[in-house]
């Protein structure tokens, strides 16, 4: 994976350390870091920045039934599953919120194909699978959005991005990402907000495809 | 390994030989501090005190998982305690990185840890001589009240030294990270 040329931007990783990102962009930032070594390495330093912020704060007692709640669990038997693995294209984090199943796509139009993976009020994120040569329909965005690219590749006005590469939008982007031609284009894309679509039809469709 | 830090060697002791004492001087370490910081993250008394008795169960049920080649175990204990809290407040498990496959031969580099460890109380100097304000905006985004927006406007936000610091440390992960296999 040395070919990674779009990385998480610092802020990102940060706030995702620190917790202060949503589900759907949390998803995002766990793939691409499961694919990633640099941003790896980029999110321990930020862990070690938050245990030094730990590490000076000031202690507050806590009770002895808890401390001796804890004594005796430890030798109690704890059946915690496994994390699931990569498989496939699909890094860990998204075979997780697969239950280990393939994912189920549902048909958009023009051969473009989605899942969606998790929804909430604060954002959402799915799968979607492009054809070689197709567009992801011309769409403006409420907030950020993250595309990580899980097979295959794309390019926009923001340039190429391929395996592993992130490509990082917001409220002041509208861009229409086309799939090279060649192998499908899978990514993984979380917005927050919903997205806005400016085709007619698309937008109708919105609240049923629930994008 | 007695040049290694006490947390470190607690903590290789727990993992290793799974030596309670070590873990008593963990808990009574960790514990009071990681319940300040979530009650200062605005979380109450027993709300935090649940966190913690997780996050400290899950210290020693994970030990196997730690590594002080690449994480301090404050560091560690910081994530661990981090993902529980969102876990709760979201009601649902929060999307992880897959975990790097640990070398079959764990052979340990002792001048790595110590490396480390060295960046990290320079870190921790560094965060020292912070102005007050300054201070302040570190602990506010690592207590998660920033939101991404605000760290990204904020830009003297990692600042300078904090910002060298862990380039340094990073250059050392990276290498050590190297050495790791996966999939
Ligand atoms: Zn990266
Ligand atoms: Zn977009």
């Amino acid at each position: 994976m040395t070919s990674i040329a779009h990385h998480i931007p610092d802020h990102l990783l940060q706030a995702y350390v620190a917790g202060s990102l949503n589900y759907s962009m949390d998803m995002v930032i766990a793939a691409h870091v499961s694919m990633c070594d640099e941003c790896r390495s980029r999110l321990a330093a930020h862990e070690c920045a938050g245990g030094a912020v730990l590490e000076e704060t000031r202690s507050v007692g806590v009770s002895g039934s808890m401390r001796a709640n804890v004594l005796e669990a430890l030798d109690a038997p704890c059946s915690t599953r496994a994390p699931r693995r990569a498989s496939g294209v699909f890094p860990a984090p998204v075979m997780e919120a697969l239950s280990g199943q393939p994912p189920k796509w549902q048909k958009m139009g023009a051969g473009v194909r989605q899942s969606v993976l998790h929804a909430d009020k604060a954002g959402s994120v799915r799968l979607l699978y492009i054809p070689g040569g197709q567009a992801v329909p011309d769409h403006g965005h409420h907030g950020l959005e993250l595309t990580l690219v899980l097979q295959g590749a794309f390019a926009d006005e923001g340039g190429r991005f391929g395996v592993g590469d992130v490509e990082v939008a917001d409220d002041s982007v509208e861009h229409t990402p086309i799939a090279e031609m060649g192998p499908a284009c899978i990514c993984l894309a979380a917005t927050e907000g919903s997205l806005k679509f400016n085709a007619l039809i698309p937008r109708l469709l919105q609240p049923f495809l629930r994008i | 390994t007695k040049e290694y830090s006490l947390e470190t060697q607690w903590m290789i002791a727990v993992r290793d030989q799974r030596d309670k004492d070590a873990y008593l001087q963990l808990f009574d370490h960790f514990a009071p501090r990681l319940k300040g910081y979530l009650m200062k993250s605005g979380m109450s008394d027993a709300q935090a005190e649940d966190i913690v008795q997780d996050a400290m169960l899950s210290v020693w049920r994970k030990a196997h998982l730690f590594d002080p080649h690449r994480a301090a175990v404050s560091s560690w204990v910081y994530q661990i305690a981090k993902n529980r809290q969102i876990d709760v407040i979201r009601k649902e498990r929060r999307p992880v990185p897959e975990e790097l496959r640990q070398p079959e031969e764990t052979d340990e580099d002792a001048s790595q840890i110590v490396g480390l460890e060295q960046e990290l109380g320079k870190l921790r100097d560094a965060l020292q001589t912070l102005s007050p304000d300054q201070r302040q905006m570190i602990e506010h985004a690592y207590l998660g009240e920033l939101s991404h927006k605000d760290i990204q406007e904020k830009t003297g936000l990692p600042l300078g030294t904090i910002k060298s610091r862990i380039r340094l440390g990073l250059t050392r992960l990276r290498h050590e990270l190297k050495g790791l296999n996966r999939s």
